[in-house]
Parts: C-alpha cells; structure tokens; sequence
C-alpha cells in the first residue's frame, strides 16, 4: 500500500515553539497522524493537531535542547511497522526499534536521533512459493511461506488493499526488501509489507470466541476462564501480581503466537523477561518459547510518546499472524500507563478534560483497542486466526472504580481482580475468586464437555458455592468464632480452605507447579470433592468434625500440586482417604 | 552570548523573557540580579519569541532589569572520583569549604534510559543484617526500594543502619554512598551527617544537601544531581552505590509548585499528570548494565501523608519501585524497632537472589510460611478482640501467639545489631518452631525435616 504523499512543496516547515514531547512546526502541512522529522537530529514524531497553520507534534524522543527555527520534514506517512519474517524472537521498542540495533548503534543508554528498520534488511529467508503464474490473488491471500523460527511458518501475504494476477513469482533465497515476483499489473511483491499502526487490519467475518486460552494456571482455567478471541482485564493495585501473571499467561497459554507489550514498566522486570524466556520450553513444542513471542519494551522511562504507540505497534502485529491463521495472545502491561501517556500528551495540548484528567476520548480508545481481539476467518484463505488481549489495569490507589478500569471494564468479557489483600498473605495468584468473573462461561461450556469431563460446569459451579458459602460463613466467624457454628458450615469452612490452599494456590517459581494441565485441575477439584462428599456422609453418620479433620489423606493432596507423575499418587490418596473414612465409621 | 533585559513576566519560580535568538528547550540560564548576584535556571518552554524560565533559587530580587543569559547547553555536573567524601549543595556545589572539584568529565544531569536490552538481570544478595528485610523482603543489588514511611517514624534511622551494614556476603567491598537530601530539616541532616563521620562512611560518600529553608525548587535537580554522580561511579568507575534519596515527597512538592505557577491541568490532588513520568526518570535509574563492574542501587523515602499509602506519591512510586518497605505507626508506639511492617512490604526482585547459591534453600519457604502465619495470627487479633482468646480453636490460638513472637522477636532488633541471613533463617524456623506440623502448608516435607522441629509455647529465644 503506498501512502498517498501530501504536496511535497509543503512537506517542509520549522519549529515555533518547543515544550517537552510536544511541539509546534509553522509552515507545514502534513495530514493528521503522519510521521514527520523534528529538528536538526531528525528526531521522530506524529503530527496530532492541526490549528491554523500551526501543526501540533508529539515527539517520540527527548527534546531537550532543541531551538525554535530548526527544520521539520513530513515524511507523508502515518506511523507504520514493518510485517514480514523477522518479527518473532525480536525485542522492540514502542515504535518497532530493535533494542539490538539501538545497543549497537548507540551504546547501553538510550540516546536520540536513530533511526533502525523493524526487520532485518539483509538476512535471507528462503522462501516457498504457493501461488503461480496466473492465479488470482487479492489482498490478505496467502502467496508462500518462509520457516521463520524453528516452530513456527510465516505466511507471506498479498498486503490487504492489493489486487490482481501473478504476473512471475519465484521461490528462493530474498531479503525483506527483494522483488520475489510481480502481479501482472506490474506491481512488486516482497516478503514484507507497511502497515499504518493505527489502523485494524481487515478480516472476512468475525466469529463468536467458543474455546479457551488454555493458560496453565488452575484459577484462570477452571473457574474465570478466558476465550480465545475474547478480552481480559486484570486490574489490580502495585504489589498484588499483575507482572507475574502477565508473564506466566505470556509463557504459558496454548496460543500459538505472543506479543508481549512492557508499556511504561520496569527496566529490571523486562531485562528479566529478556533473560528468562529464551531459556523457557514450550510443553506443546518442545523448542524455546521465544521462538513464537514478539517482545516490546518500553520503560517508564523512555519517551512518554513512545509509550502511546507501543499498544497500537504491539496489536497490528498481532493482527498480522492473525491473518495468517494463527492463534494469537498480546499481553498490554499496562495499559494505565498508555492511558497516563494519553493524558500527558493531552495536558500539554490543553484539551479540556474529562474524569480525573484523563481526555474525554479515553474510553473511546479503549474501547478501539479492546474491539481488534476477535477470532476472525482473515482475508485470505479459510484458516481461522484469532486476537487474544489481556490488558493489565494499574489503577491508582487500587481503587477500581477510576475511568481505566471502569472503561476497560465495559468492553473486556472476562475480568481477574488481582486482591492486594492476598498477595499480602502471599496468597498467588492474587486472584479474588468472589469478584472475578468470565462471561464466556456458557458460550465454552460444550467445548469442555467434551475435552476435559463431560460434569466441568457442574464441578466448578460446586466448587464456586463452597467458596461464596465461606464468605458469607465469614462474617459470622467474624463475630462468634469458628467453634461456635455447626459441624456442617465447620466442614464448608475447611473445605473452602482448601480450595484455596491446595487449588487456587499456585506457585510460578515452581518448575512442576507452574503449569497445570487441565485434566490435572479436574483431578485435584475431583479429590477435594471426593473428601467434602465422604466427610459429608461421615457428619451424618454422627461422626465429629474433630475426628473428620484428623484424616491424613486430605493434608497429602498439596503433593498432588508439585508432582509430575500425578495419576499414580492420586489414586494412592484416593485410597487412603476411603480406608480413613470407612474405619472411622 | 547575548545578554537580555526583557523579562516581561515574573510568577512564582517562573520568569518569562523575550529574547531574539533561537534557545534550545531544556537549557541553562543564568541570571544576574541588579546587586550583582547570581541565579540559575532551566528553560521550561520555548518558542519564536518568547522563552518561560524555572529559577532554582526562587525569584525574589529578580526585576524588569535583571539581566538574562543563555548558556546554550543543558543542565550538566561536573564528576570526579574526588566527590567522595565532599559534602555537596542542592545544585552541586561544594558547601563544605574544600576546594573546587576538578571534573573529569561533565554530564546531562537528566541522564538516559538505559537500554532494557543492555540491562543485566539483578541477582546479588544484599545482607542487611535487618531480619524483616533480609528474610522478608530481600534487598538485591541493582534494584530500587523505597521506605513508605509517616512523618515521626524513624526512617532515617534504618536508612542509616542499611548504608552501615550493607554488604554483598563473601565480597568484601562495601557500597559506595550517594546521598541526596531533599527539603530534609537541618537536625535530620546533622544527624545523618554525624552517623556518617563516626562510621568512618563519609569517605566513601557523596552528599548533596538540599535542607527545608532551601530553594524549593531547587529540589527539582537535586535527585538528578545525585544519580548522576551515582551512574558516574557505577558505570564509569566500577563501584557499587548505595543512593540514599531523601525525602521524595519534598521533590514532588516542589514539582506540584512548578506545574501550578505554569497552570497546568492538574491531575490527582493537585500533582501534575506527568508525574509518574517524572518519577520514572528519577528510580529507573538503578540497575545494572552487561558487561559493567558497577551497579546503582537505589533506597529513595518518602513520607506519606497522612500514612495514607493510595496517597499519589507512594501510589505512582509503587507502581515504579521493585517493591517496598513499609514503616507502621502502629509497631513503632509499640516500641518496636524497625518498626517494619511485612504485610504490605514487599521486593519484587527477591526469588532472583535468594536460594541454594546465594542464601539457602529454605530461604522462600520459611519466608512464605511465616508470612501466611502472621497474616492470619493478625487478623485473628480483631477476633480476639470480640469473643476473647478461649473461644480460638488450638490451631487459631498458636497463630495467635506466633504473631506476637514474630513481632517481638523478628521484627524488633537492636540499632546496631547485625544479624547475618543464616541468623536470621534459623531465628524463624525456631519461631515457626511453635506450631503444629499440619498446620504448615508453605513447608515442604524435605524441609521440615531438616529445620522444623515442634516447641509448641517452649520457644527459646534471646530477648532483643
């Protein structure tokens, strides 16, 4: 798609006034969201208002030290990245600079005025030709494919917009930028194209998300599960989790494609994603994890303006493997600091503002942001690809009710609450199981009949009464004592106990546990069931509460969690559980 | 250069002057007053033919004939391994009578974001010798951990006892001390001052001061000033440093100041929008970089006000910082020091250095049983509260009690008492030492039995 170039006798203006990341150009008229060159370093920025003839710039780099009078340059494109074999395994900052190449070019710190491609320009891929001489194609079809890691096929797509008939196509050796043929009209193909980050890429038909992300982690999957195609949001106030759980979705989940967006966080929280993940296997693979994930890192300390773009640079490439049918997962840490982002540049350009500063058009982004998941059949071809997002919500003060969390809130169908509460008892994941919720409940429920236990729903929804039973049981422990209550509600408070601590505990840092297969989950929700019903039974009988809580069988179930070879040992405690129960009758 | 008497506006810290050449955003201004004094400055916005100027040393004395001079470059200090031992003001300049420092080279005090790619993962475990900190919460070089602390608690006391007795176990190196005061009272920096002497520490520190009668806004660039001395050393120098920066609400205080006389927008309780930003650029200037022998470790405080910890300031800085340590008023009238308060303290960096090669293997473990125990001994003191301590189950009664040995013999320890991890460790498996085996869920079976034994209420420690 080429970019339409504004008049280029105006392409050229120069700075007037120069405020921190926003600046104003005079004699320049360049078209809403182009990229435009700032000053004498070339520095990058977006044009983002148009006043008379002032042109309103925020900048992606520092300004410090720049002059009214020095030059601005429209380029007369918007803010594009670069789609094509490459794009996994690569670290990148928010406007698609390979932090490799910045360390190469620049040092350890991070200066100004670099300019670096998103992809390799000289490597070589070999590429495989699908489509031949003659064939009709239009845009999002599928003309070849190129091994782009160990794992996984890129597919080489007809950019959406383009039309026509293969004029001459060749398999081979190319770079990112060489002729791999032509359509007849005379039109280059390549292996990659410009996408404008703004702008959703097209799909035929969107699909109503049916199955799970799978994420490997018991409370996620079993009781608030997400689907894919669908949205999350996982507020939560600093401390409570909301990194690690990011990562563990990031390292985890059954997509087959991660994106994973560090927007305005730590430096030693993403050195760590850096370090950690190529060391990292797939379960379903086999091979490093980082074969299919596409990092971006923007710290809180890199340009405010940057950090806006990260969220769009990080979606459209997820929109991009999408369109080549695979299932994709983009995890936005966190997407409060793209909204601060938002309400910096916003301040600066003196907008009138809504809800605690932030622009009145804050939700409305979210809003655009969220509405780019889906499970989609792309453009080209049959195979459907989806877009999973899971946005991390930090709100200020932990206090849920401020306009990010409420925004991402009415768009996102599956909410995790992360509780600062039991991340404080070290409680992991801090995930509150009373106010959480998943809307895809009922739209999922047939897909785990049928791939995990035909009873699923009706397992879980008794596992969710005895968890709301305890709190209501709760409050009047609150004022009694646990002694004071009858042996049946003493039973539901123990059994709640341990839901949390032999089920919804899970440990991150533990090799075994730190995955748990779903026919694992089902097991471990089956033998504390098993325990409730037999002790149960054993109340009835008139046997007492004390006698029942003395059984060994129950303290063994926590082994179950850090041992691989579960299905032996659960049996054995199975066993014992029942020899306990018998005999005390 | 040119020298300007336009000044048409002056408002609050701020000057706003006509001038005819180009001036570049982010630049140094000098100002000569009509006495012939000297102020100094940074130039907050520019355009065509008018520049908006923040003066650090406040704008009384200024008027329509001051004279205004553009340096034409941004905010740099000059650094030199002869900082350590000099005791240094706000905005750099040496206050303790000793002769100027001869730079070896001068830098941007608004430094640089390191590139996430070049940062090395921190792993080194910092010993302390605080138990609430070492076992709880452990300090990791290269990491950055605030104390949320209230006006009266004694932060700077365990400030000091960290800068005393940090040490990275088995090298013997200790930390270089950057320590910047921001809007701090003269006794408080005496009293740092004096610490630093007796201990010898001041050698091997750089202070900057920056005290309450001081500029305010001077505060500005102090932390700036500081880091930048910090990352000189680290970097350049191959030192370890320890930057103390104290007390951050005064900085942004001062930065609110700013935002206000500029009539910004403000965003919660008065504070600029850009504040996270802003803090960004201060903390995220810790770290460790591949290949560098240095690292810059960072121990900003802050006071919340009014203990208020969803107040902006510790808000926005947790949200930045790898955890935190959180004082309580509550411990402290209790007359227990440190008066840390583990349950919402937190160090985010903690699983990278603790462990069978650095500390031991128990180390999480016995940290997370002790912090589900306490957690749940302390809820259980409302209970009590209601129906009296007869009514509590066996199991919820040594909770109970293992709370109050934790407070009283983990938490509380001597100013000057250095207690080393393994210490430390063995201190805890002896309180946890008072409850029963099956109600430890945390514990592994290997470990408890090589740690755990049962004393039930026969707990013997020393007395703090």
């Amino acid at each position: 798609m080429a970019a339409q170039k504004s008049n280029p006798k105006e392409a050229k203006g120069v700075l007037y006034r120069i405020a921190g990341p926003v600046v104003v150009a005079k004699g320049i008229s360049a078209r809403m969201y182009d990229v435009v060159r700032v000053g004498n370093e070339g520095l990058m920025g977006e044009v983002i208002q148009l006043d008379g003839e002032k042109t309103v710039i925020q900048v992606y780099e520092d300004t410090s030290g720049i002059k009214p009078g020095e030059p601005v340059e429209s380029t007369g494109a918007p803010l594009s990245v670069e789609l094509g074999p490459g794009l996994l395994t690569s670290i990148y900052d928010g406007i698609q600079r390979p932090l490799v190449v910045l360390q190469e070019q620049m040092g350890d710190f991070i200066r100004r005025g670099v300019y670096a491609d998103g992809l390799n320009h000289k490597k070589k891929w070999e590429f495989k030709a699908s489509v031949k001489k003659g064939d009709k194609v239009k845009g999002g079809d599928i003309m070849g494919a190129v091994q782009e890691t160990e794992t996984v096929l890129h597919y080489v797509m007809l950019p959406p917009g383009a039309e026509g008939v293969i004029g001459e196509i060749k398999s081979g050796s190319f770079t990112v930028d060489e002729v791999i043929g032509k359509l007849d009209d005379g039109a280059d193909l390549r292996l990659s194209h410009r996408w404008p980050v703004r702008n959703p890429r097209p799909s035929k038909k969107k699909l109503t998300p049916e199955f799970p992300l799978v994420t490997g982690q018991r409370i996620f999957d079993a009781l608030f599960p997400l689907a894919k195609g669908g949205a999350a949001a996982i507020p939560g106030p600093f401390g409570a989790g909301k990194t690690v759980s990011q990562q563990q979705l990031a390292k985890w989940c059954d997509a087959d494609i991660i994106v994973y967006v560090g927007c305005g966080e730590r430096g030693n929280e993403m050195t760590e994603v850096l370090k950690e993940f190529p060391e990292l296997i797939d379960p379903k693979t086999g091979k490093p994890l980082m074969n299919r994930t596409v990092l971006i890192a923007n710290t809180s300390n890199m340009p405010v303006a940057a950090r806006e773009a990260s969220i769009y640079t990080g979606i459209t490439i997820a929109e991009y493997y999408r369109d080549m049918g695979y299932s994709v997962a983009i995890m936005a840490d966190s997407t409060s600091r793209w909204a601060e982002a938002m309400r910096e540049i916003s301040s600066r350009l003196e907008e009138m503002p809504g809800e605690e500063g932030y622009p009145a058009y804050l939700s409305t982004r979210l809003a655009e942001f969220y509405e780019r998941a889906g499970r989609v059949i792309p453009m080209g071809g049959d195979k459907e690809g989806s877009v999973t997002i899971i946005g991390a919500v930090s709100p200020p003060g932990g206090d849920f009710s401020e306009p990010v969390t409420q925004s991402t809130l009415r768009v996102t169908k599956t909410f995790w609450a992360l509780d600062a509460k039991l991340a404080q008892r070290r409680h992991f994941p801090s995930i509150n199981w009373l106010t959480s919720y998943s809307l895809y409940l009922d739209t999922m429920e047939p897909w785990f009949a049928e791939h995990v236990a035909k009873d699923w729903r009706s397992l879980i929804r008794r596992f969710m009464g005895l968890l709301q039973e305890e709190e209501k049981l709760q409050e009047i422990v609150q004022l009694v004592g646990s002694d004071a209550l009858p042996e049946k509600q003493q039973l539901v408070l123990e059994v709640a106990r341990m839901i949390r601590e032999y089920f919804l505990q899970q440990n991150a840092f533990h090799e075994v546990d730190t995955y748990c297969e779903l026919k694992k989950s089902e097991q471990l929700i089956r033998i504390i069931l098993k325990f409730e019903e037999l002790a149960g039974s054993a109340l009835d009988a008139g046997i007492r509460i004390q006698k029942i809580l003395e059984t060994k069988a129950r303290t063994r179930i926590p082994e179950l969690k850090f041992e691989k070879k579960y299905v032996p040992l659960i049996e054995d405690i199975r066993k014992q559980m029942e020899q306990e129960f018998s005999s005390l009758k | 250069m040119k020298e300007y008497r336009t000044i048409t506006r002056v408002a609050g810290p701020l000057v706003y002057v006509e001038k005819t050449e180009p001036i570049g955003y982010g630049d140094q201004v000098r100002v000569r007053l009509g006495d012939g004094s000297i102020k100094n400055g940074q130039v907050l916005d520019t355009s065509d033919d008018l520049v908006v100027v923040q003066i650090f040393e406040g704008t009384s004395g200024i008027d329509r004939n001051t004279t205004v001079r553009f340096l034409g470059e941004t905010l740099k200090l000059g650094v030199s391994k002869d900082m350590l031992g000099r005791i240094l003001s706000g905005a750099g300049k040496p206050i303790d009578g000793g002769a100027d420092i001869i730079p070896d080279a001068k830098l941007d005090i608004s430094g640089a974001a390191i590139n996430p790619y070049s940062r090395d993962s921190p792993a080194d475990f910092i010993q302390t010798g605080i138990s609430t900190i070492d076992a709880q919460n452990t300090l990791i070089r290269g990491q950055k951990l605030p104390i949320f602390s209230g006006s009266g608690l004694p932060h700077n006391r365990i400030a000091l006892q960290i800068a005393r007795q940090a040490k990275v176990v088995g090298q013997e190196e200790s930390f270089a001390i950057v320590f910047a005061a921001m809007g701090i009272t003269n006794e408080e920096a005496q009293f740092f001052m004096k610490d630093f002497e007796q201990t010898g520490s001041l050698e091997r520190a750089i202070v900057f001061l920056n005290l309450a009668d001081d500029p305010a806004v001077e505060r500005l660039i102090t932390p700036k000033m500081a880091l930048t001395a910090a990352e000189y050393l680290a970097y350049e120098r191959g030192m370890h440093v320890l930057v103390i920066l104290t007390d951050m609400t005064n900085y942004c205080e001062s930065l609110r100041e700013i935002g206000a006389a500029r009539e910004e927008i403000p965003g919660r309780r008065g504070y600029p929008g850009y504040m996270y930003t802003d803090l960004a650029t201060i903390y995220e200037r810790a770290g460790i970089i591949k290949g560098k022998k240095g690292s810059v470790t960072q121990l900003p405080i802050l006071t919340m006000i009014g203990d208020d910890i969803t107040h902006p300031i510790p808000d926005l800085t947790g949200y930045i910082t790898e955890g935190q340590i959180t004082l309580s008023r509550e411990l402290h009238t209790r007359g227990v020091y440190p008066p840390i308060d583990v349950l919402p303290s937190l160090s985010r960096l903690m699983n990278l250095g603790i462990g069978k090669d650095s500390t031991r293997d128990d180390h999480k473990q016995i940290s997370d049983q002790m912090y589900a125990a306490y957690a749940e001994g302390r809820d259980l003191r409302g209970l009590v509260a209601i129906v009296g301590e007869e009514a509590l189950s066996a199991r919820d009664k040594s909770l109970l009690k293992f709370a109050e040995l934790f407070e009283g013999h983990f938490v509380k320890q001597g100013e000057r008492e250095e207690r080393a991890i393994k210490e430390t460790l063995d201190l805890g498996w002896k309180l946890i030492g008072s409850i029963e085996e099956q109600h430890l869920s945390r514990l592994s079976k290997e470990m408890k039995q090589k740690h755990y034994a049962y004393t039930g209420d026969n707990v013997r420690v020393k007395a703090v």
